[in-house]
Protein backbone atom coordinates (compact mmCIF):
# COMPACT_ATOMS: atom_id res chain seq x y z
CA UNK A 1 0.00 0.00 0.00
CA UNK A 2 1.15 3.47 -0.84
CA UNK A 3 2.11 5.34 2.27
CA UNK A 4 1.71 8.69 0.57
CA UNK A 5 -1.88 8.58 -0.56
CA UNK A 6 -3.27 5.39 0.87
CA UNK A 7 -4.00 3.78 -2.43
CA UNK A 8 -2.80 0.30 -3.09
CA UNK A 9 -1.57 -1.89 -5.84
CA UNK A 10 -3.66 -4.62 -4.24
CA UNK A 11 -6.91 -4.87 -6.10
CA UNK A 12 -9.54 -3.95 -3.57
CA UNK A 13 -8.11 -2.32 -0.52
CA UNK A 14 -8.72 1.31 0.18
CA UNK A 15 -7.42 2.79 3.36
CA UNK A 16 -10.16 3.92 5.76
CA UNK A 17 -10.07 5.03 9.31
CA UNK A 18 -13.16 4.71 11.49
CA UNK A 19 -13.95 8.39 11.01
CA UNK A 20 -13.25 8.34 7.30
CA UNK A 21 -16.74 7.56 6.03
CA UNK A 22 -16.88 10.57 3.74
CA UNK A 23 -13.66 9.72 1.93
CA UNK A 24 -12.97 10.45 -1.67
CA UNK A 25 -12.11 7.70 -4.09
CA UNK A 26 -9.98 10.05 -6.09
CA UNK A 27 -6.27 9.57 -5.34
CA UNK A 28 -4.46 12.60 -4.07
CA UNK A 29 -1.87 14.05 -6.47
CA UNK A 30 1.51 12.48 -6.09
CA UNK A 31 4.66 12.12 -8.09
CA UNK A 32 4.75 8.43 -8.77
CA UNK A 33 2.58 6.16 -10.80
CA UNK A 34 0.66 2.99 -9.95
CA UNK A 35 -0.10 0.56 -12.72
CA UNK A 36 -3.74 -0.56 -12.65
CA UNK A 37 -4.19 -3.25 -15.22
CA UNK A 38 -7.07 -5.09 -13.65
CA UNK A 39 -10.76 -4.30 -13.16
CA UNK A 40 -12.15 -3.03 -9.83
CA UNK A 41 -15.19 -4.61 -8.31
CA UNK A 42 -16.95 -1.91 -6.30
CA UNK A 43 -18.38 -4.59 -4.00
CA UNK A 44 -14.88 -5.31 -2.77
CA UNK A 45 -14.47 -1.97 -1.11
CA UNK A 46 -14.27 -2.64 2.64
CA UNK A 47 -16.15 0.20 4.29
CA UNK A 48 -16.36 0.10 8.06
CA UNK A 49 -19.99 -0.02 9.10
CA UNK A 50 -21.16 3.28 10.52
CA UNK A 51 -22.28 3.42 14.16
CA UNK A 52 -25.87 2.40 14.57
CA UNK A 53 -28.33 3.28 17.28
CA UNK A 54 -29.97 0.57 19.33
CA UNK A 55 -33.04 1.49 21.36
CA UNK A 56 -32.91 0.08 24.89
CA UNK A 57 -35.55 2.07 26.86
CA UNK A 58 -34.48 0.27 29.99
CA UNK A 59 -34.48 1.41 33.60
CA UNK A 60 -30.93 1.88 34.87
CA UNK A 61 -31.81 -0.01 38.04
CA UNK A 62 -33.83 -2.71 36.26
CA UNK A 63 -31.60 -5.50 37.59
CA UNK A 64 -31.90 -4.30 41.18
CA UNK A 65 -35.66 -3.90 40.78
CA UNK A 66 -35.98 -7.46 39.41
CA UNK A 67 -33.99 -8.85 42.33
CA UNK A 68 -36.11 -6.79 44.74
CA UNK A 69 -39.25 -8.34 43.24
CA UNK A 70 -37.74 -11.81 43.75
CA UNK A 71 -37.07 -10.90 47.40
CA UNK A 72 -40.61 -9.56 47.78
CA UNK A 73 -42.18 -12.77 46.42
CA UNK A 74 -39.83 -14.91 48.55
CA UNK A 75 -40.85 -13.01 51.68
CA UNK A 76 -44.57 -13.04 50.84
CA UNK A 77 -44.57 -16.78 50.08
CA UNK A 78 -43.04 -17.44 53.51
CA UNK A 79 -45.26 -15.02 55.40
CA UNK A 80 -42.42 -12.72 56.51
CA UNK A 81 -42.76 -8.95 57.02
CA UNK A 82 -39.68 -7.07 55.82
CA UNK A 83 -39.16 -3.43 56.74
CA UNK A 84 -36.44 -1.18 55.30
CA UNK A 85 -35.31 1.07 58.16
CA UNK A 86 -33.43 4.17 56.99
CA UNK A 87 -32.02 7.18 58.78
CA UNK A 88 -28.99 9.39 59.13
CA UNK A 89 -26.13 8.00 61.25
CA UNK A 90 -26.76 8.28 64.97
CA UNK A 91 -30.53 8.70 64.96
CA UNK A 92 -31.01 5.55 67.02
CA UNK A 93 -31.83 2.71 64.62
CA UNK A 94 -29.90 0.08 66.54
CA UNK A 95 -31.13 1.29 69.93
CA UNK A 96 -34.72 1.15 68.65
CA UNK A 97 -34.21 -2.38 67.34
CA UNK A 98 -32.63 -3.54 70.61
CA UNK A 99 -35.66 -2.29 72.55
CA UNK A 100 -38.13 -3.64 69.95
CA UNK A 101 -36.58 -7.12 70.03
CA UNK A 102 -36.65 -7.21 73.85
CA UNK A 103 -40.17 -5.80 74.20
CA UNK A 104 -41.70 -8.08 71.54
CA UNK A 105 -39.85 -11.23 72.69
CA UNK A 106 -42.43 -13.96 73.08
CA UNK A 107 -44.87 -12.23 70.70
CA UNK A 108 -42.98 -12.25 67.43
CA UNK A 109 -39.48 -13.15 66.27
CA UNK A 110 -37.51 -10.19 64.95
CA UNK A 111 -34.44 -10.75 62.80
CA UNK A 112 -32.17 -8.02 61.55
CA UNK A 113 -30.05 -7.48 58.46
CA UNK A 114 -27.46 -4.92 59.58
CA UNK A 115 -25.95 -2.70 56.92
CA UNK A 116 -22.85 -0.72 57.81
CA UNK A 117 -19.79 0.29 55.90
CA UNK A 118 -17.54 -1.34 58.48
CA UNK A 119 -17.51 -3.25 61.81
CA UNK A 120 -19.83 -5.78 63.43
CA UNK A 121 -20.56 -3.53 66.40
CA UNK A 122 -24.28 -3.20 65.66
CA UNK A 123 -24.68 -6.93 64.96
CA UNK A 124 -23.25 -7.72 68.40
CA UNK A 125 -25.72 -5.32 70.04
CA UNK A 126 -28.68 -6.85 68.20
CA UNK A 127 -27.49 -10.37 69.01
CA UNK A 128 -27.22 -9.45 72.69
CA UNK A 129 -30.84 -8.23 72.54
CA UNK A 130 -31.92 -11.72 71.50
CA UNK A 131 -32.44 -11.33 67.75
CA UNK A 132 -31.04 -13.26 64.86
CA UNK A 133 -28.80 -10.95 62.90
CA UNK A 134 -26.65 -10.95 59.80
CA UNK A 135 -24.13 -8.15 59.25
CA UNK A 136 -23.47 -6.80 55.78
CA UNK A 137 -20.45 -4.54 55.48
CA UNK A 138 -20.70 -2.51 52.31
CA UNK A 139 -17.12 -1.20 52.42
CA UNK A 140 -17.15 1.92 50.28
CA UNK A 141 -20.85 1.40 49.46
CA UNK A 142 -23.31 3.91 50.89
CA UNK A 143 -26.48 1.79 50.76
CA UNK A 144 -27.77 -1.77 50.65
CA UNK A 145 -29.06 -3.22 47.38
CA UNK A 146 -31.45 -6.07 46.60
CA UNK A 147 -28.69 -8.57 45.93
CA UNK A 148 -27.04 -7.97 49.32
CA UNK A 149 -30.41 -8.33 51.02
CA UNK A 150 -31.10 -11.61 49.17
CA UNK A 151 -27.87 -13.01 50.58
CA UNK A 152 -28.81 -11.74 54.03
CA UNK A 153 -32.27 -13.31 53.88
CA UNK A 154 -30.91 -16.69 52.87
CA UNK A 155 -28.25 -16.55 55.58
CA UNK A 156 -30.85 -15.67 58.23
CA UNK A 157 -33.25 -18.46 57.26
CA UNK A 158 -36.09 -16.83 59.21
CA UNK A 159 -39.40 -18.62 59.87
CA UNK A 160 -42.83 -17.56 58.60
CA UNK A 161 -44.90 -15.21 60.73
CA UNK A 162 -41.84 -13.21 61.75
CA UNK A 163 -40.32 -9.80 61.02
CA UNK A 164 -37.08 -8.93 59.28
CA UNK A 165 -35.86 -5.39 59.77
CA UNK A 166 -33.28 -4.31 57.22
CA UNK A 167 -31.22 -1.67 59.00
CA UNK A 168 -29.84 0.27 56.06
CA UNK A 169 -26.54 2.15 56.03
CA UNK A 170 -26.93 5.43 57.94
CA UNK A 171 -27.53 7.88 55.11
CA UNK A 172 -30.51 10.04 54.13
CA UNK A 173 -29.63 10.17 50.44
CA UNK A 174 -28.51 7.00 48.71
CA UNK A 175 -30.73 4.26 50.23
CA UNK A 176 -33.83 6.09 48.94
CA UNK A 177 -33.19 4.88 45.40
CA UNK A 178 -32.78 1.18 45.98
CA UNK A 179 -35.78 -1.12 46.32
CA UNK A 180 -34.80 -4.07 48.51
CA UNK A 181 -38.05 -6.03 48.26
CA UNK A 182 -39.38 -4.70 51.57
CA UNK A 183 -43.09 -4.38 52.35
CA UNK A 184 -42.62 -0.92 53.87
CA UNK A 185 -40.05 1.84 54.18
CA UNK A 186 -39.58 3.39 57.59
CA UNK A 187 -37.55 6.57 58.06
CA UNK A 188 -36.24 7.22 61.55
CA UNK A 189 -35.41 10.79 62.50
CA UNK A 190 -34.42 12.22 65.86
CA UNK A 191 -34.98 15.57 67.53
CA UNK A 192 -31.23 16.09 67.95
CA UNK A 193 -30.75 16.20 64.17
CA UNK A 194 -32.83 19.36 63.79
CA UNK A 195 -36.31 19.79 62.39
CA UNK A 196 -35.29 20.67 58.85
CA UNK A 197 -34.48 17.18 57.58
CA UNK A 198 -37.70 16.48 55.60
CA UNK A 199 -37.16 19.65 53.55
CA UNK A 200 -33.43 18.98 53.12
CA UNK A 201 -33.83 15.32 52.12
CA UNK A 202 -37.20 15.18 50.33
CA UNK A 203 -36.32 12.14 48.20
CA UNK A 204 -35.90 10.03 51.32
CA UNK A 205 -38.94 11.29 53.22
CA UNK A 206 -41.19 11.14 50.14
CA UNK A 207 -40.66 7.35 50.03
CA UNK A 208 -41.53 6.74 53.66
CA UNK A 209 -44.61 4.74 54.64
CA UNK A 210 -43.86 5.55 58.27
CA UNK A 211 -41.73 8.27 59.86
CA UNK A 212 -40.56 7.72 63.44
CA UNK A 213 -39.36 10.77 65.36
CA UNK A 214 -37.00 9.45 68.02
CA UNK A 215 -35.32 10.86 71.16
CA UNK A 216 -38.43 12.75 72.25
CA UNK A 217 -37.09 12.48 75.82
CA UNK A 218 -34.54 15.12 74.77
CA UNK A 219 -37.14 17.65 73.55
CA UNK A 220 -36.80 19.81 76.70
CA UNK A 221 -33.09 20.27 75.96
CA UNK A 222 -33.02 20.94 72.22
CA UNK A 223 -34.46 23.58 69.93
CA UNK A 224 -36.92 21.44 67.98
CA UNK A 225 -40.36 22.63 66.93
CA UNK A 226 -42.50 19.49 66.62
CA UNK A 227 -45.41 21.35 65.02
CA UNK A 228 -43.13 22.86 62.38
CA UNK A 229 -41.60 19.42 61.76
CA UNK A 230 -45.05 17.90 61.18
CA UNK A 231 -45.98 20.74 58.84
CA UNK A 232 -42.76 20.41 56.82
CA UNK A 233 -43.11 16.64 56.65
CA UNK A 234 -46.63 17.02 55.25
CA UNK A 235 -45.26 19.29 52.50
CA UNK A 236 -42.98 16.46 51.38
CA UNK A 237 -45.18 13.45 52.05
CA UNK A 238 -48.81 14.06 52.96
CA UNK A 239 -49.59 10.37 53.35
CA UNK A 240 -46.83 8.99 55.60
CA UNK A 241 -47.74 8.04 59.17
CA UNK A 242 -45.76 9.95 61.83
CA UNK A 243 -45.12 8.49 65.28
CA UNK A 244 -43.16 10.14 68.10
CA UNK A 245 -41.19 7.90 70.45
CA UNK A 246 -38.13 7.50 72.59
CA UNK A 247 -36.15 4.30 72.13
CA UNK A 248 -34.32 5.11 75.38
CA UNK A 249 -37.32 5.50 77.70
CA UNK A 250 -39.84 3.46 75.70
CA UNK A 251 -42.34 6.33 75.46
CA UNK A 252 -44.44 6.01 72.31
CA UNK A 253 -43.05 2.62 71.30
CA UNK A 254 -46.41 0.85 71.68
CA UNK A 255 -47.74 2.56 68.56
CA UNK A 256 -44.62 1.43 66.67
CA UNK A 257 -45.10 -2.15 67.87
CA UNK A 258 -48.78 -2.05 66.87
CA UNK A 259 -47.80 -0.77 63.43
CA UNK A 260 -45.39 -3.71 63.03
CA UNK A 261 -47.71 -6.38 64.42
CA UNK A 262 -50.66 -5.27 62.26
CA UNK A 263 -48.53 -5.94 59.17
CA UNK A 264 -46.98 -9.23 60.30
CA UNK A 265 -48.52 -12.25 58.57
CA UNK A 266 -49.79 -15.03 60.85
CA UNK A 267 -47.45 -18.01 61.32
CA UNK A 268 -48.06 -20.65 58.63
CA UNK A 269 -50.62 -23.18 59.80
CA UNK B 1 -22.42 8.91 46.21
CA UNK B 2 -24.98 6.44 44.91
CA UNK B 3 -24.14 7.70 41.41
CA UNK B 4 -21.15 5.32 41.38
CA UNK B 5 -23.32 2.23 41.79
CA UNK B 6 -25.95 3.77 39.48
CA UNK B 7 -23.25 4.14 36.84
CA UNK B 8 -22.01 0.59 37.45
CA UNK B 9 -25.58 -0.62 37.04
CA UNK B 10 -26.02 1.16 33.73
CA UNK B 11 -22.72 -0.16 32.36
CA UNK B 12 -23.61 -3.70 33.48
CA UNK B 13 -27.05 -3.35 31.91
CA UNK B 14 -25.64 -2.25 28.54
CA UNK B 15 -23.04 -5.04 28.50
CA UNK B 16 -25.71 -7.59 29.41
CA UNK B 17 -27.98 -6.41 26.57
CA UNK B 18 -25.20 -6.10 23.97
CA UNK B 19 -22.47 -8.58 24.85
CA UNK B 20 -19.26 -8.11 22.86
CA UNK B 21 -20.45 -4.94 21.08
CA UNK B 22 -18.24 -1.89 21.09
CA UNK B 23 -20.45 0.87 22.41
CA UNK B 24 -19.57 4.40 21.27
CA UNK B 25 -22.36 6.39 22.91
CA UNK B 26 -24.83 5.89 25.76
CA UNK B 27 -27.95 8.03 26.01
CA UNK B 28 -29.67 8.44 29.35
CA UNK B 29 -32.66 10.20 30.82
CA UNK B 30 -32.18 11.45 34.37
CA UNK B 31 -35.30 13.26 35.53
CA UNK B 32 -35.28 16.31 37.77
CA UNK B 33 -36.98 14.32 40.56
CA UNK B 34 -34.91 11.14 40.16
CA UNK B 35 -32.56 11.89 43.04
CA UNK B 36 -29.56 11.33 40.78
CA UNK B 37 -27.03 14.03 39.93
CA UNK B 38 -26.20 13.96 36.22
CA UNK B 39 -22.78 15.55 36.70
CA UNK B 40 -21.83 12.84 39.19
CA UNK B 41 -22.84 10.14 36.70
CA UNK B 42 -20.67 11.87 34.08
CA UNK B 43 -17.77 11.89 36.54
CA UNK B 44 -18.17 8.18 37.29
CA UNK B 45 -18.81 7.06 33.71
CA UNK B 46 -15.24 7.36 32.41
CA UNK B 47 -13.90 5.54 35.46
CA UNK B 48 -16.44 2.73 35.43
CA UNK B 49 -16.18 2.09 31.68
CA UNK B 50 -12.39 1.60 31.71
CA UNK B 51 -11.50 -1.86 30.43
CA UNK B 52 -15.08 -2.56 29.26
CA UNK B 53 -16.72 -2.54 25.83
CA UNK B 54 -17.90 0.98 26.71
CA UNK B 55 -14.42 2.44 27.19
CA UNK B 56 -14.16 5.74 25.34
CA UNK B 57 -17.91 5.98 24.77
CA UNK B 58 -19.56 9.36 25.03
CA UNK B 59 -22.42 9.95 27.45
CA UNK B 60 -25.45 12.01 26.46
CA UNK B 61 -27.85 12.86 29.26
CA UNK B 62 -31.32 14.33 28.79
CA UNK B 63 -32.85 15.76 31.95
CA UNK B 64 -36.64 15.83 31.65
CA UNK B 65 -38.19 18.52 33.85
CA UNK B 66 -40.56 17.61 36.64
CA UNK B 67 -44.28 17.64 35.94
CA UNK B 68 -46.97 17.09 38.55
CA UNK B 69 -50.74 17.04 38.85
CA UNK B 70 -52.43 18.59 41.88
CA UNK B 71 -55.26 16.42 43.18
CA UNK B 72 -56.79 19.35 45.05
CA UNK B 73 -57.05 22.04 42.35
CA UNK B 74 -56.85 19.58 39.42
CA UNK B 75 -54.13 21.39 37.46
CA UNK B 76 -50.76 20.30 36.08
CA UNK B 77 -47.69 22.26 37.14
CA UNK B 78 -43.89 22.16 37.00
CA UNK B 79 -42.39 22.25 40.50
CA UNK B 80 -39.20 24.30 40.74
CA UNK B 81 -37.63 22.21 43.52
CA UNK B 82 -37.50 18.57 44.62
CA UNK B 83 -40.35 19.36 47.00
CA UNK B 84 -43.29 19.01 44.65
CA UNK B 85 -45.70 21.60 46.00
CA UNK B 86 -48.56 22.96 43.91
CA UNK B 87 -48.75 26.79 43.71
CA UNK B 88 -52.01 26.42 45.65
CA UNK B 89 -49.92 25.08 48.56
CA UNK B 90 -51.08 21.49 48.31
CA UNK B 91 -48.67 18.56 48.61
CA UNK B 92 -51.38 16.19 47.38
CA UNK B 93 -49.73 15.75 44.02
CA UNK B 94 -49.16 12.99 41.51
CA UNK B 95 -45.78 13.04 39.78
CA UNK B 96 -46.32 12.79 36.01
CA UNK B 97 -42.69 13.15 34.88
CA UNK B 98 -39.24 13.83 36.25
CA UNK B 99 -38.52 10.53 38.00
CA UNK B 100 -36.93 8.94 34.92
CA UNK B 101 -33.68 7.03 35.36
CA UNK B 102 -33.45 5.25 32.06
CA UNK B 103 -31.08 4.12 29.32
CA UNK B 104 -32.90 5.25 26.20
CA UNK B 105 -30.48 4.06 23.50
CA UNK B 106 -26.88 3.32 22.69
CA UNK B 107 -24.74 3.62 19.58
CA UNK B 108 -22.55 0.69 18.64
CA UNK B 109 -19.64 0.53 16.19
Amino acid sequence: MCGTCGCSSDAVVTLHTPVDYEHSHEPRPHDHSHPHDHPHDPQHHQHPRPDRTIELQQKVLAKNDELADVNRRWLRDRGILAVNLMSSPGSGKTTLLERTAKDLAGQVLISVIEGDQETELDARRILAAGSRVVQINTGAGCHLDAEMVARGLHALDVPGGSIVVIENVGNLVCPALFDLGEAAKVVLASVTEGADKPLKYPHMFRQADLVLLNKTDLLPYVDFDVAQYCSDLRRVTPDAVLLLLSATTGDGTTAWYDWLLRRTPPPPG
Amino acid sequence: MHELSITESLVDAVIARLPGKRVTCVRLEIGALSGVVADSVRFCFDIVTQGTDLEGATLEIRQPPASCHCRICDVDFEPDSPIALCPCGSAEVTVLAGQELKITSVRVA
